[in-house]
């Protein structure tokens, strides 16, 4: 009886946390969207749309298979565009970590390159290639990638080296070397420049898209402001959020899959 | 000449060794941590080093370990050169540090089973040797918790599980229970030595401690600065009272 007594209190514990979390986390996008209702209240619809407008352009492009597969094929060119700076930038890193004249030489080069704005990529991107795609993913890899390779470096130095003397100490091979010790170490920071990364992926495949395509969210957007839709440019920027958010979420449950071992101190900084 | 006669070769070899850190022929940039360093170590002996700080100690066991090379003179474990014959002595040394080591990410008995994992050996056998190790060594129970979970001495008993699980003929330890608590410190030392004792190992350990090498060494080297040896006795060459006054020697030496 006493046992079923604590069950069922551990039960409608959980459930309250649960219930706190979830209002925790939709209390800032209610209280934003309540603020937007009032504002389209006061406004004319071109600047202010009520967001039952903006709900039914969101659902009219889910439902139309042509404008859902512009949105997939953003998802696409971003996805893509990170996977290949995140798999060069990966290499580019390993290199530096291992020679320092590889460091001193690309280290530079990468500085030089992320002092280039995304709009100019844009533009010796349209002058360089023909192909919508091969530009797209040119620009989409050239901003992600001195990003990606600092951070997988700054990952790579980070490794304990009393950690790495006592793998070592086993004499593994370079594939276990990589699995037991390389790997875990810099997942943490691999996951978190990946969040970083996507959000401003995001940004610079809609100016991509908006210069430089005949498709996609960005291309959606330059048309909706053609014809002064604010409800149809928030509707197609949704797209966008809602994929930042959800792979913002799978990154976030590979977290607590594989980081749940970190020790959390009670109390916090 | 009688074959049977020929003794048993070293299982560790130390010839004239000189480990120098950086530039070698520029004296004002260069340091010399080992200087002509002879050392041999029989089968099966448990030798304790003694020195001061940065006497080289920890220079010469990571010679031994095959993390460094030498400079100069050769260094043999088993026969073979641990720096440049790196993967032949896998499984052969097994480590025991100052600090525990353990892999945050990895529970207690995962950690146990790294170097298992390293020689190949399947996931089930794997897992009931680290288990066993982990029993034998007072942690049955903890087999599932993460490093942070356990205190500094149940760390370093998974560290010494991981070392023994391995089943390799030469253990190197460098000072592993100057960071513990006196009494903690004792009970693993004896523990650690009577494991040494039964599964007969070579054992290098280095330690500050001279009362700590008069327990565990069957044989005491203490060492100079630059890593020379000034001092080598062994247990079974003197009596049980003349051991103790091995004390004072070495206490001299390393006041010196």
């Amino acid at each position: 009886m006493t046992e079923e007594l604590a069950k069922d209190k551990t039960a409608s514990g959980a459930l309250a946390r649960r219930t706190r979390q979830l209002i925790e986390a939709a209390a800032p996008f209610v209280v934003l969207a309540a603020c937007w209702q009032i504002g389209s209240l006061f406004f004319p619809k071109y600047l202010f749309p009520s967001l039952v407008d903006v709900l039914w352009h969101t659902v009219a492009i889910f439902a139309t298979w042509s404008e859902l597969a512009e949105v997939l094929a953003t998802f696409a060119r971003i996805l893509g565009g990170l996977v290949g700076a995140f798999v060069i930038g990966g290499l580019l890193a390993t290199l530096m970590a291992r020679s320092a004249a590889v460091d001193r030489f690309l280290a530079p080069i990468l500085n030089f390159f992320q002092g280039i704005p995304a709009l100019s990529w844009v533009v010796f991107a349209v002058i360089w290639f023909h192909g919508i795609e091969l530009r797209i993913f040119f620009i989409m890899i050239v901003t992600s990638l001195p990003a990606f390779t600092f951070q997988a470096l700054g990952a790579l130095r980070a490794i304990s080296k009393d950690l790495a003397e006592m793998v070592l100490s086993f004499r593994p091979t370079r594939r276990k070397m990589f699995s037991a010790l390389i790997l875990p170490s810099i997942l943490g920071d691999i996951l978190t420049a990946w969040k970083v990364n996507l959000g401003n992926a995001s940004r610079v495949v809609v100016v991509a898209e908006l210069v430089g395509a005949t498709g996609g969210v960005g291309y959606e957007l330059l048309q909706q402001q053609q014809v002064f839709d604010m409800a149809g440019a928030l509707a197609w920027t949704l797209q966008l959020v809602f994929f930042v958010l959800i792979v913002q979420r799978v990154v976030t449950m590979l977290e607590d899959r594989f980081l749940h071992y970190r020790a959390v101190s009670e109390r916090t900084f | 000449m009688n074959a049977a006669a020929r003794p048993d070769p070293p299982e560790i070899h130390l010839g004239h060794v000189t480990k120098t850190f950086g530039r070698p022929r520029h004296a004002a940039e260069s340091f010399t941590a080992v200087d002509d360093l002879v050392l041999d170590i029989a089968q099966g002996e448990m030798v304790a080093i003694l020195g001061k700080t940065g006497c080289g100690k920890s220079t010469m066991f990571n010679m031994i370990a095959g993390l460094l090379a030498p400079s100069s003179g050769a260094v043999l474990v088993q026969g073979r050169d641990p720096f440049r014959h790196f993967n032949a002595l896998r499984g052969k040394i097994a480590i025991v540090f100052q600090n525990d080591r353990l892999l945050p990410w990895r529970t207690a008995v995962a950690n146990v089973e790294l170097g298992l994992e390293i020689l190949d050996m399947p996931p089930l056998q794997r897992n009931e040797t680290a288990r066993y190790w982990l029993s034998r060594l007072g942690l049955g129970g903890h087999e599932n918790d993460y490093p942070h979970m356990l205190s500094g001495g149940m760390r370093q008993r998974v560290s010494i599980a991981r070392a023994f699980a391995t089943d390799a003929k030469i253990l190197l330890c460098d000072e592993p229970f100057s960071s513990l608590d006196e009494v903690t410190g004792q009970r693993l030392r004896t523990e650690f030595a009577d494991l040494v004792r039964e599964k007969r190992k070579t054992a290098v350990f280095i330690t500050h401690s001279i009362d700590e090498a008069m327990q565990i060494g069957e044989r005491i080297v203490v060492l100079r600065r630059p890593a020379k040896i000034a001092y080598d006795v062994r247990r079974r060459d003197v009596s049980p009272q003349a051991w103790e006054a091995v004390r004072p020697n070495i206490r001299s030496i390393l006041s010196e």
